[in-house]
């Protein structure tokens, strides 16, 4: 079938990651803060969807919000938040991160003004019902390599948890 | 291809009866585990309500309904109230993307027996049951309670463990597959062997993954023997100490409807969905699929009953040990296995 | 269809969030959900791109971020429980042992 209201989920859809994405940040609790990242995740695995990406979003839900933000939830429960609620929650560092807002503002000005000659728009979609075939292909394939040291990047961060966290190995 | 109208509408209705029948099914299964384990252990069940106490169902939704909802004053409020809907929308959801049977031709229209034919069909289902953790594991937190925050903390462990061997388990179908969608995997299990063996993939070498598949399954909707996070007699009730009426109704609901997700999933992907024998005349070889797909599920959560009639529960040390140490590398095994069997018969 | 200029402009926003909170909070948990924001944001520019140009690469890209996110966010937070067992605190500005 073929999109519909495109807009439409797309406005909705980033209204709800940019809300989840200020909430993490204003949030003093830092469980509301890891809620408001999930809504963002979920919001963008939608977007991955409208951008003819289907195994990227359903790994991107699996992956980051019903794993990665599992181990946040974990390990906000195991410490006490009650006394960093209390403290002060913000840095005194405004300057740099004005700075930083600034850059990126008119980074994205550019970008907008600039768009029309540099991404001419391209109606074709990709094709979506092979999209994990083509990607198996590309990841055994072309990016073999690159995979295989991702398989050992897990493996050394898998032994520096543990490492780190046990208290008596 | 059907107009954009017409494919809401068919939608609307589809999602509204498997609502319906999902909603009976979780009732009906709460009335059958009561009745079985009751006769397990040479009580009768509930026998007042109605005739064999089949109006039971009722009656406790209306218990549930009229009790006292209770807020406890030291909860943090909002998560509180949004953990059981978390909970039950999540576990809800997982139906959509399931296929009941072969598509079925009304006034000349093709409408597939599924509210949605997804392409990444097994990936949305595995996704939607990962994020029902959620709904324990901020019950647990927002309820302020040690208890409470214990049955979360396992909660959360336990279902993230488990996940793992419960996704590689699914794999060796997958490959045998070639696909995602759901109903192109129950298609691929059509046909016999040598004229009586069906070609359901239980048959097809993948017995040890049914095997990983059941014991994840078992872990991730908690139940016994693998019910750590609501343990009676160590943590009162886990995550659901402190909710009362409604909101533990949900929760209640939401662990129901899991079981059916893991039933129905277990159905398609390994006992052949809704391929059977097909016999009689016409209007009857159109209900048989619906018929055999509810009698394979029924036949899984009588396991489950059955199992937790006759299993102890497992220490928390033992369930963690018995999840990384024996059933992670066995999936793994049977992964390796199967792709090596696939490709050297390809 | 939205252009993708519109994608990027999305993609942008979150990563700004993400530097903001990096930045200014003072809580370790959230100053890795900032990062962990971040990366979302490169995210979706990858398939955005990929979805504009044809190239399937970007989306295979997205794969080996979410690897780093995932390696990242376990040795993270069992930093975080360590640093919390000897110091009980989540506050970065605690953490100092090395400055006099």
């Amino acid at each position: 079938m073929n999109p519909v209201a495109t807009p439409f989920f797309f406005y909705l859809l980033s209204t709800l990651a940019i809300l989840g994405g200020v909430m993490v940040i204003v949030r003093r609790n830092a469980v509301h803060s890891a809620i408001a990242l999930i809504v963002t995740l979920l919001s963008v695995a939608g977007l991955y969807l409208m951008l003819y990406a289907p195994f990227v979003a359903g790994v991107q839900i699996i992956v980051y919000a019903g794993g990665i933000m599992v181990l946040f939830l974990f390990v906000i429960m195991l410490v006490n938040i009650d006394r960093s609620m209390k403290e002060r929650a913000f840095n005194k560092q405004w300057w740099i991160a004005i700075a930083a807002a600034v850059a990126l503002g008119a980074l994205f000005v550019s970008v907008f003004v600039k768009s029309k000659g540099l991404f001419p728009e391209r109606g074709l979609p990709l094709a979506e019902e092979s999209n994990t075939q083509q990607i198996g292909l590309y990841l055994y394939g072309n990016y073999m390599f690159a995979f295989e040291i991702a398989s050992l990047l897990l493996l050394v961060a898998i032994i520096g948890a543990v490492v780190m966290a046990k208290k008596r190995i | 291809m059907l107009s954009i109208q017409t494919f809401l509408i068919v939608a609307v209705i589809k999602t509204l009866i498997a609502l319906v029948v999902l909603l009976t099914a979780v009732a009906y299964t709460v009335w059958l585990e009561r009745k079985v384990v009751g006769h397990m252990q040479n009580r009768w069940g509930p026998t007042r309500v109605g005739p064999f106490g089949l109006l039971q169902p009722l009656a406790d939704g209306l218990k549930f309904i009229l009790k006292e909802d209770l807020t406890p004053p030291h909860v943090n409020k909002p998560l509180y109230i949004a953990a059981p809907i978390i909970a039950m929308v999540f576990a809800i959801t997982s139906i959509a993307v399931i296929p009941f049977g072969n598509p079925i031709t009304v006034f000349g229209k093709q409408i597939p027996l599924q509210i949605a034919d997804v392409n990444i069909g097994l990936l949305i289902i595995l996704g939607i049951t990962s994020m029902g953790v959620y709904g324990v594991a901020l019950a647990g937190w927002s309820s302020n309670n040690k208890y409470s925050l214990l049955g979360g903390l396992r909660a959360s462990a336990q279902m993230v463990s488990y996940e793992i061997s419960l996704g590689l388990s699914l794999i060796g179908v997958l490959i045998l597959a070639g696909s995602f969608s759901l109903k192109d995997i129950v298609d691929a299990q059509s046909g016999v062997f040598w004229g009586f063996i069906p070609k359901w993939n239980i048959f097809q070498g993948q017995i040890i993954a049914f095997f990983i598949y059941l014991c994840s399954a078992y872990a991730e909707t908690n139940r016994i023997p693998f019910d750590l996070p609501e343990a009676e007699t160590e943590l009162v009730a886990g995550y659901h100490t402190e909710y009362s009426s409604m909101k533990f109704a949900m929760f209640f609901i939401s662990e129901y409807a899991n079981m059916m997700t893991v039933a129905c999933l277990a159905t398609i992907l390994f006992l052949g969905g809704w391929h059977g024998p097909m016999f009689g005349p016409a209007l009857l070889q159109a209900v048989l699929p619906l018929v055999w797909f509810g009698l394979k599920v029924f036949c899984f959560l009588f396991l489950y009953i059955w199992v937790r009639g006759t299993l102890p529960r497992f220490r928390y040390d033992q369930l963690m040990a018995f999840g990384w140490k024996f059933l992670l590398p066995l999936a793994i095994a049977n992964l390796v296995i199967t792709a090596l069997v696939v490709a050297w018969t390809a | 269809m939205v252009p993708l200029s519109y994608y990027l402009m999305l993609s942008g926003i979150l990563f700004a969030c993400g530097i903001l909170g990096f930045l200014l909070k003072r809580n370790i948990i959230t100053i890795f959900m900032s990062i962990e924001l971040m990366l979302n944001g490169v995210n979706l520019s990858f398939v955005a791109f990929a979805a504009h140009w044809h190239a399937l690469s970007g989306q295979v890209f997205v794969f080996f971020v979410m690897v780093v996110a995932a390696a990242e966010a376990a040795v993270g937070l069992a930093i975080i429980i360590a640093v919390y067992r000897t110091r009980e605190t989540l506050n970065v500005d605690q953490v100092n042992l090395l400055k006099l």
